[in-house]
């Protein structure tokens, strides 16, 4: 029995780190630019497909569409925000959500058309096949998938923390007008976060792909991940979403386990209502601005 | 004179920090009390905790010989505990008019309709904003929103009025009209407690002086004990110039 | 407050007369602004009064919808049922604003959502009762014929948007809608000046609530088969609250407006661009919150401002 619960453990820890990875975006995103950036999961997705016709059409491996990812995504969520999310970055919680909403069903449809409804899985020839470290068994592509997530995830707290936007963006989520105050440009900055946060959604999306089957409907699940991941970790911290990345996953390998999978979203939501009835900054985190 | 306002061995913590530490006070009926302090002394920490807005950690609030503690502001303020705020905080979407029926409505326990409405213009001729009734609370000058404040504390119907720097950002005549309407409101029996930086008001207005330093109350008497009180000055001035003025007194 | 009345039953009253034109098309078409016009007036509670950004119209939505299906389901008579759920709802509507009110913005948004979701997920694995991820089938209404059936339900729905506005009025131009305009302007002074911030608050949701339930109990028994996704879907809330923004701030009847001139566009872009038509959903809500900044920045505060004194 242990030996099952270990397993349990492993697969939650694996998950976890892929799960920190795409919440880590959203989280720094909500955190500096108090934007819920409702696009995220679809953004993900986008990634997925970007590297399944890749693979598929030119032979390129997953891990090489994460390098293509970086500053493809970069881009779009630099120009998004400048085009668009600039406009309404003062607006009320009900605008933001709305406008980011509104351009989800924009990306869904035009994922819908481009790549047709049905599910599509990336599979790698030759697999990759499993480990057994000790008696548990792991799939190495999750293996490295969880990997490259925490590599991603470990840059992009570097970003934050050792360069010299990376500090201006941390300023920007402490205290905007302080910030501005310092010299700091702080419209381009929240257009270099959101810049960042599409860019760790959208170089997620390989990563997810080799492991899950991708539909252009499945953003709003990897949404709602990022949604409870945000809650447990606190607002704009990449340790805070690495913390609730893992204990998702863990809680939700065991939650499938004990109440079985097709319950491992009613799961996580329940947890999140719960931590934000308890405590809404998170296991690790600050307030949020609201 | 009954004591309206008690407090006993009130603190209030805010993790670490205690903001106000083992305060006891009392506020008789009908006073006029001056509370002052550097700044970041917990002054305003405390009329938070009297209203309600923060529940002290320890100690206990009574308000006409009832415990107030745990009440919830709203609660608070149908006693008749009215309090104005520092940073004025009018209602920005609604006129002056429409503010002051509110507080009216909800505090002073008027129904919804032609009575409130005609409370509210009657407090708004007082302060001297009748005229401006129905513009945008949000159009208002500093000094007007500052009357609007009066107003609105004033149609709470309250038994005791809190002023939080009710002259910050005046100039003097208009503190001169302040300081008018303060005396006008103490004569029709409101109890006032005023947090006050100005000497020239605590001083001509106050029968009684209390003074906070880090959180706790370090004194306490006539305003003019109060500024010749060494702790004070410590308090205020540091410890070399306290010491330099005793020297020099004594 | 008498203009706003008056202007009502001249308006209701004119929809009312939709049937004589014979054609089913119009009565679904109205049928359908009615419901949404429902769930927007509803939204507007929380949403407009209050200030409070809910997403939980789908939630309550489908709350509705299944609490009438299962109570059709055993036999009992269809106003008791669309009544039963009424009361569920707003039963419900209470405890959760109870629990959720205390949040604010994002989180509170989220929460909201986040409700709809769990109840889906519930409602679907409660097969026994609700049928589950199969569906649940409705007892067909008995009416003398198609055409009959059809003018039932219009009339139906046209008497719960008359009841929602007559509720939204009332709450308007009364201590209660004035009290939520101060909490809409600032929470804290209002609570500072003596509002029960929380008795408003949870009112205002439960409100919210009870036609919305009401409409979900009546669309069960007018499309007589539901599924959990399609009652409980995200689009309701969604929808509702673009409503209420794109009929614009500041009139009684800007939910009402906007359910009529949302739908109709959607009903043209579904006739001729069926495969784009979410998209075009999303682009008319982009187009809305960045080109329309000043009605919508200020919806609150707008909708604040009419509700004057008498």
């Amino acid at each position: 029995m242990t030996l099952l619960y270990f397993q349990i453990l492993a697969n939650g820890l694996v998950l976890g780190g892929l799960y920190a990875c795409i919440a880590s975006g959203f989280s720094l995103v909500w955190g500096v630019l108090n934007v819920i950036n409702i696009l995220h999961g679809s953004f993900i997705v986008l990634g997925a497909y970007l590297a399944y016709f890749a693979y598929l059409k030119a032979g390129i491996h997953p891990f090489l569409s994460i390098l293509i990812a970086i500053p493809a995504f970069f881009a779009i969520g630099y120009g998004l925000q400048r085009l668009m999310i600039n406009r309404i970055i003062a607006a009320p919680v009900l605008l933001t959500l709305t406008l980011t909403f509104g351009l989800d069903l924009m990306l869904q449809n035009a994922m819908i058309l481009a790549f047709t409804a049905d599910f599509k899985k990336l599979v790698l020839d030759p697999p990759l096949g499993s480990i057994a470290l000790g008696e548990v068994v792991m799939p190495v592509d999750r293996i490295a998938a969880m990997v490259l997530a925490l590599a991603l995830t470990g840059m992009l707290y570097l970003v934050l923390s050792r360069s010299r936007i990376g500090r201006a963006i941390v300023a920007v989520r402490m205290d905007r007008e302080a910030a501005a105050l310092m010299g700091v440009n702080v419209p381009r900055i929240y257009a270099v976060t959101f810049g960042l946060g599409v860019m760790m959604a959208g170089a997620s999306g390989p990563l997810l792909a080799m492991i899950f089957p991708i539909s252009p409907l499945g953003g709003p699940a990897y949404l709602g991940k990022a949604f409870v991941i945000c809650v447990l970790g606190g607002l704009g911290s990449v340790p805070g979403a690495m913390i609730g990345g893992l204990v998702l996953g863990v809680v939700e390998s065991f939650g499938a386990l004990w109440f079985g999978p097709e319950h491992a979203i009613t799961l996580s939501f329940t947890l999140l209502i719960l931590m934000l009835l308890a405590r809404p900054q998170g296991l690790l985190g600050r307030k949020g601005y609201e | 004179m009954s004591a309206l306002l008690e407090l006993a061995g009130v603190t209030r913590q805010f993790g670490g920090l205690r903001a106000v530490s083992d305060v006891t006070l009392s506020v008789a009926q009908g006073e006029v009390v001056g509370l002052i302090g550097p700044n970041g002394a917990g002054k305003t920490t405390l009329v938070n905790v009297i209203t309600g807005v923060h529940p002290a950690t320890t100690g206990s609030v009574r308000f006409a010989g009832v415990d107030i503690t745990r009440l919830r502001p709203y609660q608070a303020a149908r006693r008749g505990i009215a309090r104005t705020f520092q940073i004025v905080q009018p209602f920005p979407g609604m006129t002056v008019l429409e503010n002051v029926a509110a507080a009216a409505m909800f505090a002073g326990g008027l129904s919804y309709g032609e009575a409130a409405r005609a409370e509210a213009m009657q407090h708004l001729r007082f302060v001297g904003l009748a005229e401006v009734a129905d513009t945008s609370a949000a159009a208002l000058t500093l000094a007007m929103r500052k009357r609007l404040e009066f107003a609105k504390g004033l149609a709470m119907r309250p038994k005791l009025l809190l002023l939080d720097e009710v002259n910050a950002g005046l100039n003097a005549a208009e503190v001169e009209q302040a300081l008018e309407l303060i005396r006008t409101i103490a004569a029709r029996g409101v109890t006032v407690l005023i947090i006050e930086h100005l000497m020239k008001v605590v001083l001509s207005l106050c029968s009684r002086i209390v003074v906070l330093h880090h959180g706790e109350l370090i004194a306490e008497g006539a305003p003019q004990a109060i500024i010749e009180d060494p702790r004070v000055i410590h308090a205020y001035l540091g410890k070399r110039y306290a010491k330099a003025q005793a020297g020099a007194d004594g | 407050m008498k203009r706003d009345a008056w202007s009502a039953v001249v308006l209701f009253a004119l929809v009312a007369l939709l049937p004589l034109s014979g054609e089913a098309y119009w009565l679904r078409l109205g049928t359908t602004v009615l419901m949404y016009g429902v769930l927007a007036m509803s939204w507007n509670f929380i949403g407009g009064m209050a200030g409070y950004p809910s997403f939980a119209v789908a939630a309550f939505f489908g709350l509705g919808a299944y609490t009438g299906a299962v109570a059709q389901k055993y036999g009992v008579a269809v106003g008791f049922a669309w009544a039963s759920a009424g009361l569920t709802a707003l039963l419900f509507a209470a405890l959760l604003g109870l629990a959720l009110l205390r949040l604010r913005g994002h989180y509170f948004a989220i929460a909201s959502l986040v409700v709809a979701e769990v109840l889906r997920e519930l409602v679907n694995s409660m097969t026994e009762l609700t049928g589950g991820g199969m569906g649940l089938n409705l007892p067909i209404p008995t009416m003398s014929s198609v055409d009959a059936q059809a003018r039932f339900f219009f009339y139906a729905m046209l008497l719960l948007a008359a009841a929602t506005f007559a509720a939204m009025l009332l709450t308007r131009y009364s201590k209660l809608g004035f009290g939520l305009r101060c909490i809409q302007q600032n929470e804290s002074a209002a609570d500072m000046l003596g509002v029960d911030t929380t008795l408003y608050k949870v009112s205002a949701f439960a409100l919210s609530g009870v036609f919305v339930g009401v409409a979900g109990a009546v669309y069960a028994s007018w499309v007589y088969y539901i599924e959990p996704p399609d009652v409980f879907d995200v689009l309701f809330s969604v929808k509702a609250i673009v409503m209420v923004l794109l009929g614009g701030a500041g009139s009684m009847f800007g939910p009402l407006v906007g359910a009529a001139a949302f739908l109709s566009l959607e009903e043209l872009v579904w006739r001729n661009y069926l495969e784009v038509h979410t998209g075009v959903l999303g682009l008319l809500i982009v187009a809305l919150v960045l080109f329309l900044p000043k009605g919508l920045l200020s919806l609150s505060q707008r909708l604040g401002q009419r509700a004057k004194m008498p």
